[in-house]
C-alpha cells in the first residue's frame, strides 16, 4: 500500500469529515473535522497500519478564526510513509477529543499542549501541566503572550517574573533589512547598525 | 598554623608538578632554573601571607614545640575553607564542567572540595550549575533550606548567575532571586579552572569571616 492508496481509503471512508488534502514535497496533509477525528485515527490505526504517532502539536493563528488548529503526525513503521491530520479547534470551545487511547504516547504530548496552549482534551486520562507548575495561570506559546512572561504571585507554591529583555538580544525586527538590521544586539537597541560596525560579517 | 599552610602550598605544588609542572619548568640554563625557583618561593610567601590575615601567628619551632598560638577564628575558618563539601546542584550543561572539575584532569580535591554530596544535610557549599527554570526553581531553594549552616553558594555560569540567554518567561533570571550567592562564576559554560578560581575566591572570602560570632553573643548573653 502507498500514501495514495491510505489516503483514497481513508477518504472513501470518512466522505464528509475530510475536507481538504494538501501535498507538500511529498507529504500529505489531511484537514479533518474535529468531531470524526477520533474515528478517523483509529480506522488508521486498525485498518491502515498506522502504528506510530510522531508527534501532536498545537498551533495558534492568532486573530482568526477558529483560532486554534491541532496537527498529528502519523506513520506507518509497516508501509514506511506518513501522514498529516489537522482539525481546527475554536477559541470558544477550546477542547478536542483524546487520542490517548489510541496511541499511549499521546498521554504527554496533548498535557503538553494543554500545559502551553491551554486546549482542553475530552476524555484524557490525566490532564496536568507538564512543563509549567501546576496553578500557573497563564499558557505560555499562546500568541498574545508576552516573551519575557507575567508577574504571577503565589506564595508557597510558585512565582515568576517578567524577564528583562532590554529591546534585544534574540528580538526580531519585522523589516525587510538584512540579517544585520532584523535581529539587532543588545548594545545597538534604538538606533540603526550601520554595515561598518559588522566587520567581521561577511 | 604558617607551617601547616607551607606544607599545604607545597603539597599543591607537587600536585602541580604531577600533573604540567614539566611543561612549564625550564629546561634551559641554571640562571633560568634560579628564576623559576624564586618565582616559586613568592608565589608560595604570598599565598601563605593572604591565608593568614587573621592569623597573627608568631610560630617559632625551636620555643613553642608542637604548641601553636592562633585566633579561634583563624583556626576555624581555616579548617572550613579547606574541607567544603560541595551540593552540585546541576541543571543543565555547566554540570558537565562540574564533573569534569571533580575528575582526574582538573581534580577538584586539590582544593579540598572533592566529597560531592548529594544530600544537602551533608553539604557546606551549593555549586548551582545550570539553568534555573521557575519550575525547579523552588526545589533549589528547598534543598538550600536544607543545608545546616555554616553554608555557601556559588553561582556557575550565565544562566543561575542571570539567567543568561535565556530571557523567557519560564527562566528565574538569576539564582540570587532566591538564595544568597558568594561567588558568581563567569562563562557559558565556565572552563573547570574558572570554577577552581571561583573555589579559591570563597575559600579566601571564608578566611576573611567572623566564624564564632553568634557564640561570642550567646556567652555574652548567658553571662
Amino acid at each position: 500500500m502507498t500514501c495514495e492508496d491510505a489516503v483514497k481509503k481513508l477518504r472513501e471512508a470518512f466522505p464528509d469529515s475530510i475536507h481538504e488534502e494538501t501535498q507538500f514535497r511529498g507529504e500529505t496533509s489531511l484537514r479533518i473535522a474535529k468531531s470524526s477525528l477520533r474515528d478517523i485515527c483509529l480506522h488508521a490505526r486498525d485498518r491502515m497500519g498506522f502504528d506510530y504517532l510522531v508527534d501532536v502539536s498545537s498551533v495558534d493563528h492568532f486573530g482568526q478564526e477558529p483560532r486554534y488548529e491541532m496537527v498529528y503526525e502519523l506513520y506507518s513503521l509497516r508501509n514506511e510513509f506518513h501522514l498529516r491530520l489537522k482539525t481546527e479547534v475554536s477559541e470558544d470551545d477550546n477542547t478536542a477529543p483524546t487520542v490517548s487511547d489510541i496511541w499511549p504516547t499521546a498521554d504527554w504530548h496533548e498535557r503538553e499542549v494543554y500545559d502551553l496552549m491551554g486546549i482542553r482534551f475530552i476524555d484524557h486520562p490525566d490532564l496536568r501541566r507538564i512543563l509549567m507548575w501546576e496553578g500557573y495561570p497563564y499558557h505560555p506559546l499562546r500568541k498574545d503572550f508576552p516573551l519575557e512572561g507575567k508577574t504571577t504571585e503565589m506564595p508557597g507554591v510558585a512565582f515568576s517574573e517578567p524577564a528583562p529583555l532590554a529591546g534585544g538580544p534574540f528580538v526580531t525586527i519585522p523589516t525587510d533589512g538584512t540579517t544585520q538590521v532584523r535581529e539587532p544586539r543588545a548594545r545597538h537597541a534604538g538606533e540603526i547598525p550601520s554595515p561598518e560596525k559588522f566587520l567581521a560579517e561577511p | 598554623m604558617k607551617i601547616f599552610f607551607k606544607k599545604i602550598c607545597r603539597i599543591r605544588h607537587l600536585h602541580d608538578d604531577a600533573n604540567d609542572g614539566k611543561s612549564i619548568r625550564p629546561r634551559g640554563s641554571n640562571q633560568a632554573m634560579r628564576k623559576f625557583r624564586l618565582a616559586a618561593r613568592k608565589q608560595e610567601n604570598r599565598v601563605s601571607r593572604m591565608s593568614t590575615t587573621l592569623s597573627p601567628v608568631a610560630y617559632d619551632g625551636k620555643i613553642e614545640g608542637n604548641v601553636i598560638f592562633t585566633q579561634l577564628d583563624a583556626a576555624i575558618n581555616w579548617m572550613r575553607s579547606h574541607s567544603l563539601w560541595p551540593m552540585p546542584m546541576g541543571l543543565a550543561c555547566c554540570a558537565i564542567e562540574l564533573m569534569a572539575a571533580s575528575s582526574s584532569r582538573f581534580d577538584i580535591s586539590r582544593f579540598g572540595a572533592e566529597v560531592m554530596r548529594f544530600s544537602p544535610r551533608q553539604a557546606d557549599v551549593m555549586i548551582v550549575a545550570g539553568t534555573v527554570t521557575y519550575k525547579m526553581a523552588l526545589a533549589v531553594k528547598r534543598i538550600w533550606d536544607q543545608m545546616p549552616e555554616p553554608k555557601w553558594c556559588i553561582a556557575m555560569g550565565a544562566c543561575a548567575s542571570s539567567g543568561g540567554m535565556y530571557r523567557s518567561y519560564a527562566v528565574l533570571q538569576g539564582i540570587d532571586h532566591l538564595i544568597p550567592v558568594d561567588v558568581y562564576v563567569s562563562g557559558c559554560p565556565p572552563r573547570p579552572e574558572a570554577l577552581l578560581d571561583g573555589l579559591m575566591k570563597l575559600q579566601a572570602k571564608i578566611m576573611k569571616e567572623h566564624s564564632v560570632t553568634e557564640q561570642k553573643k550567646e556567652l555574652l548573653e548567658n553571662l
